[in-house]
């Protein structure tokens, strides 16, 4: 499962960025304000907003996982098990 | 101020509405219109994160610690990123195994132990409940400050009152149906709601204190740094203690708390709702808390006496400004984040309890009484209800038993240092394949003894002002184990349980010797992504009947679906019930009752089932020898084709070869009956001509009666020859070998055919050596070959001036080498093979051919007898030099 692997490494790294940027030393640097709004306030959500922006961008741009999104609990068609079919009319 | 029974009016109102959301939901579902597809509705259930800790909580904490509320919400963020691959496995194995809640993820994962079950169960059930509490505390404090005029006497006991809507809800809508793997629609997407309830009504106090009471984020913060207590509040000072501790219980947090485990992983319908959900769930939490302390400024410069809880600020400050229809709104925001969290929270434990706790007590206590009972299904249903409302009683209790003074966060967080334990067990669940079932008991127990008594237990007593410690010791201090004070309570007890629990759990492990199925579950576990296929393991062909196996599901879950399911099994075929299951008969089998009652116990139930109905040893004892002789038996039937095959590739051969000789016979009859009429047909012609014409001259009729004779002669040859090659190749010639001196057969030979060359000019040169050329032969024979050779050559050579020379010589390599050349036309090269064949004549110039076309055949033969060759010579000077050669005697 390459793309799974590529995908959980990039995301592994935006979280370690984000982890070193939330933190001791960089996080104790933003002092004061700006136009009036504490730096440490945009800092902290400016980062977490462009973190939110990476992964978004990391995980609409992978490439199209295989198609089994339709229906919902497409469980276990792989070795002829119940599909569960009754998932949805079990609802009543 | 709305009075008190508006406000009730308006909360039955919204958890009507609650009801009807979750009915649609249902039907939309029943008509295949599901709204689980949608990923924005799974990323939206996982904000069920967000409870009334978020709503009201936050902005207390703000009040204290600025920033300091962040990172509850900045560790799932990066919870969701360091932690995607566990995430990834989790949900793989999950939807494989059909798993139902986390007690049945850890137990499935460590050799599907019942007792490793029960145990994550009841941390989950003793861990949860502080937190049910605080959702009941916030919901009656909101009232408390809205009616803050009427009282709450007239509502009686809120906080009762709520619990018992929500039990009444989660008992509707969350238990259903009995497999747990089946999504209860209805309440995810009332849960989906409320996130979005949620969200729109704080984003709506945000706005209307940021914008309507100031001027915007900088007027705020800029009056707000006017007072110097609350520019403290802007800087990472005040938010420092506990950050990092807090960032990673909430990454934790993320993963195993009961109820986010349920709607992430059990809930989610389609692995790839995870990459939506990986950056739209942070994006809501974003959202959420970007007011939070905007709005703890204001109330703070607001309610500057402290007489307003900072934890109701997001309700105060509405009121105070007179907006009631906000603050109402706010009001439902708050109730729908603490009821999402009751309801979700109550189905996962009320399911926990019943599949992990009660059914292997049942499965064990009574289990004829069980076998007895033809549908297990509304049993079960029964538990799991009693099971909710039992979760919701004990929230209820440690409500009435807390002392009024602790702020939502701090309760909220120690119910996420519970949920912390299962941390290790989770990711070493995907991630290492050495855990155990021991390791991981033993690393739970002490985790949850340390964090029972550093942090649950003090909780009761923390209002008395007095410091539990056993013994009065205070080494045993539950604030500073050994004595050593550690920041805050929460960092303390998450730092010792932690190291406790992965201590236990890693050291256990290395020294444990885990069982069978302990190592195929981890295999599984770890390789989740690797296999598709899960291979269950323990169970042979034979184990058990179908029609006991059918039995068995049919109880668990349903008629229903248990007929379903074994049809699809069966994918057409037909299935005889006294007939032994197959394997993946038995598997299938357990994983359908794992859907309804958890893995560890469709294990004993199986088991239980297999006991009864499966082989006894003898039979295995029949079937092995039964087995071993059909083996044997096969690996001779094997051996018979492979001796069949190579004689049937023998006869072919001896066939081809029949077949081929067939045809050379044929071919060679043809040829010989053709030769043979020629001197017939010229001897036929001749003596009709004479007896036809009488006058015929004297000389005439002698110069016919020669031609006669000559062809006669020519046939007698030819029949000669003819028999001569029949006996060769039969095999039936008479050969009389003896060691002869070759020069005497050519002598003789070459003798007797002089008489070729007496009339015309044309001349026969003999060379022979002077030593005796010794060679073992049939003299006969080889005198033969020579005169047919030298006989040959008289042919081709002209009248005059022809010469043949037969010349005897040593050849190389012990041979004796007979050469017959003579200064005729000479062999083409292309010849030069072929005038061996039978019958193959030399095109003569003009005339009768006076050969019989066989001497060079059979003269081949004959040499091949010998063990000597004959061939046609290269010659440089014109003329065919004809040689064969036989080994020289020794």
């Amino acid at each position: 499962m390459p793309v799974t692997a590529r995908l959980a490494e990039r995301a592994g790294a935006i979280g370690l960025f984000g982890a070193a940027l939330f933190n001791e030393p960089l996080i104790a640097a933003f002092n004061g304000a700006v136009a009036g709004i504490p730096a440490l306030f945009l800092y902290v959500f400016g980062v977490w907003a462009l973190l939110i922006a990476l992964l978004a961008g990391l995980m609409i741009r992978a490439p199209a996982p295989p198609p089994d999104a339709v229906e919902p609990r497409d469980g276990e068609p792989r070795d002829g098990e119940p599909r569960n079919g009754d998932a949805r009319s079990g609802g009543g | 101020m709305p009075a008190g029974w508006a406000l009730f009016g308006v909360g039955v109102l919204y958890l009507m509405s609650l009801f009807a959301v979750a009915w649609w939901g249902e039907r939309r579902a029943r008509e295949g219109r599901s709204l689980l597809r949608y990923p924005a509705v799974y990323a939206l259930s996982i904000a069920v994160y967000c409870t009334s800790w978020t709503f009201y909580g936050s902005v207390g904490r703000a009040a204290e610690t600025g920033l300091g509320f962040l990172p509850i919400y900045l560790g799932p963020t990066l919870g969701f990123c360091l932690g995607w691959m566990a995430f990834r496995k989790i949900l793989a194995v999950a939807k494989a195994q059909r798993i139902t809640s986390i007690a049945d993820f850890i137990a499935a994962r460590y050799g599907k132990s019942q007792s490793l079950g029960a145990m994550v169960a009841l941390i989950a059930v003793v861990g949860t409940v502080p937190y049910i509490a605080l959702q009941l505390k916030a919901v009656t404090a909101s009232v408390e400050a809205m009616t803050i005029e009427t009282g709450a006497g007239l509502l009686g006991d809120t906080a009762l009152g709520v619990a018992a809507v929500l039990a009444a809800f989660a008992v509707l809508f969350g238990a259903r149906h009995i497999d747990a793997t089946e999504h209860h629609e209805g309440v995810v997407v009332a849960i989906a709601f409320e996130s979005a309830i949620k969200l729109v009504a704080f984003l709506a106090v945000g706005f209307f204190v940021v914008y309507g009471m100031y001027d915007g984020l900088a007027d705020v913060f800029t009056r707000a740094a006017a007072n110097p207590g609350l520019a403290r509040l802007m800087t990472f000072e005040a938010a420092r203690p506990g950050w990092v501790t807090l960032t990673v219980l909430a990454a934790a947090a993320i993963f195993c708390l009961p109820r986010q485990f349920q709607v992430t992983v059990v809930g989610c319908v389609d692995e790839n709702h995870l990459r939506t959900a990986t950056w739209a769930f942070p994006l809501y939490l974003l959202a959420i808390n970007i007011f939070v302390l905007p709005i703890a400024l204001a109330g703070l410069m607001e309610f500057p006496d402290g007489f307003v809880p900072p934890d109701t600020f997001v309700l105060a400050l509405p009121l105070s400004q007179d907006a009631t229809g906000l603050a109402l709104l706010v009001f439902l925001g708050g109730l729908s984040a603490s009821t999402a969290m009751v309801i979700m929270a109550t189905i996962a434990l009320g399911g926990m309890v019943c599949n992990d706790v009660v059914m292997p007590s049942l499965l064990r206590a009574t289990p004829e009484r069980l076998a007895r009972m033809p549908d297990v299904t509304r049993l079960l249903l029964r538990i799991r209800r009693f099971a909710m409302v039992g979760v919701l009683a004990l929230g209820y209790g440690y409500y009435r038993l807390l002392d009024g003074s602790y702020a939502l966060v701090s309760i909220g967080l120690v119910s996420f240092a519970a949920a912390a334990q299962f941390a290790p067990v989770l990711l070493g669940a995907v991630f290492w394949r050495g855990g155990t079932r021991r390791g991981a008991m033993a690393g739970l127990a002490a985790g949850f003894v340390v964090w029972l008594y550093t942090l649950f237990l003090p909780s009761f007593t923390r209002d008395s002002g007095f410091e539990m410690a056993l013994f009065g010791l205070e080494i045993l201090n539950p604030y500073a184990l050994g004595g050593v004070d550690l920041a805050d309570p929460i960092t303390h007890s998450l730092i010792w349980s932690w190291l406790a629990n992965i201590g236990f759990f890693v050291g256990v492990s290395l020294f444990d010797r885990p069982s069978m199925i302990e190592k195929t579950q981890a295999t599984l576990f770890v390789e989740a992504l690797r296999h598709d296929e899960a291979q269950d393991t323990g169970y042979f062909s034979g184990a058990a009947r179908y029609g006991a196996l059918k039995a068995l599901a049919e109880r668990f879950v349903g008629p229903g679906p248990a007929r379903r399911a074994f049809a699809a099994h069966a994918r057409g075929r037909p299935l005889d019930d006294d007939a032994f299951a197959d394997a993946p008969a038995v598997r299938m089998t357990e994983r359908l009752i794992a859907g309804s009652i958890g893995a560890a116990s469709a294990r004993a139930a199986i088991a239980s089932a297999v006991r009864r109905e499966g082989a006894s040893g003898q039979e295995l004892l029949n079937l092995l020898d039964e087995t071993t002789q059909v083996m044997e038996y096969s690996r001779q039937l094997e051996a018979k084709s492979r001796a069949l095959e190579e004689a049937t590739a023998e006869l072919r051969a001896a066939n081809r070869r029949l077949t081929e000789l067939d045809r050379m016979k044929d071919e060679f009859l043809s040829t010989v009956s053709h030769e043979l009429r020629t001197p017939l047909t010229s001897i036929r012609a001749f003596t009709e001509l004479m007896r036809d014409e009488p006058e015929m001259s004297v000389i005439q009729r002698e110069e016919f009666l020669d031609i006669v004779i000559r062809e006669t002669e020519r046939l007698t040859r030819l029949i000669n020859q003819v028999l001569d090659i029949a006996k060769m190749e039969s095999g039936r010639m008479q050969w009389r070998i003896e060691t002869v001196d070759l020069r005497d057969i050519v002598r003789d030979a070459t003798a007797s055919a002089r008489s070729l060359f007496v009339a015309p000019g044309a001349t026969l040169e003999v060379a022979l050596p002077d030593r005796p050329a010794m060679a073992n032969v049939d003299r006969d024979r080889l005198y033969q070959v020579v005169v047919n050779l030298v006989s040959n050559a008289r042919k081709f050579i002209p009248d005059a001036g022809g010469l043949v020379r037969v010349t005897l010589a040593a050849g190389a390599r012990g041979v004796w080498e007979v050469s017959v050349a003579d200064n005729g036309p000479g062999v083409a090269p292309d010849q030069r093979e072929l005038v061996f064949d039978r019958f193959h004549q030399a095109a003569t110039e003009g005339g009768n051919p006076t050969g019989t076309g066989l001497g060079l055949a059979i003269s081949r033969m004959i040499l091949d007898h010998l063990g000597g060759r004959i061939w046609v010579a290269e010659t440089t000077q014109g003329g065919a030099d004809f040689r064969f050669s036989v080994p020289a005697a020794a």
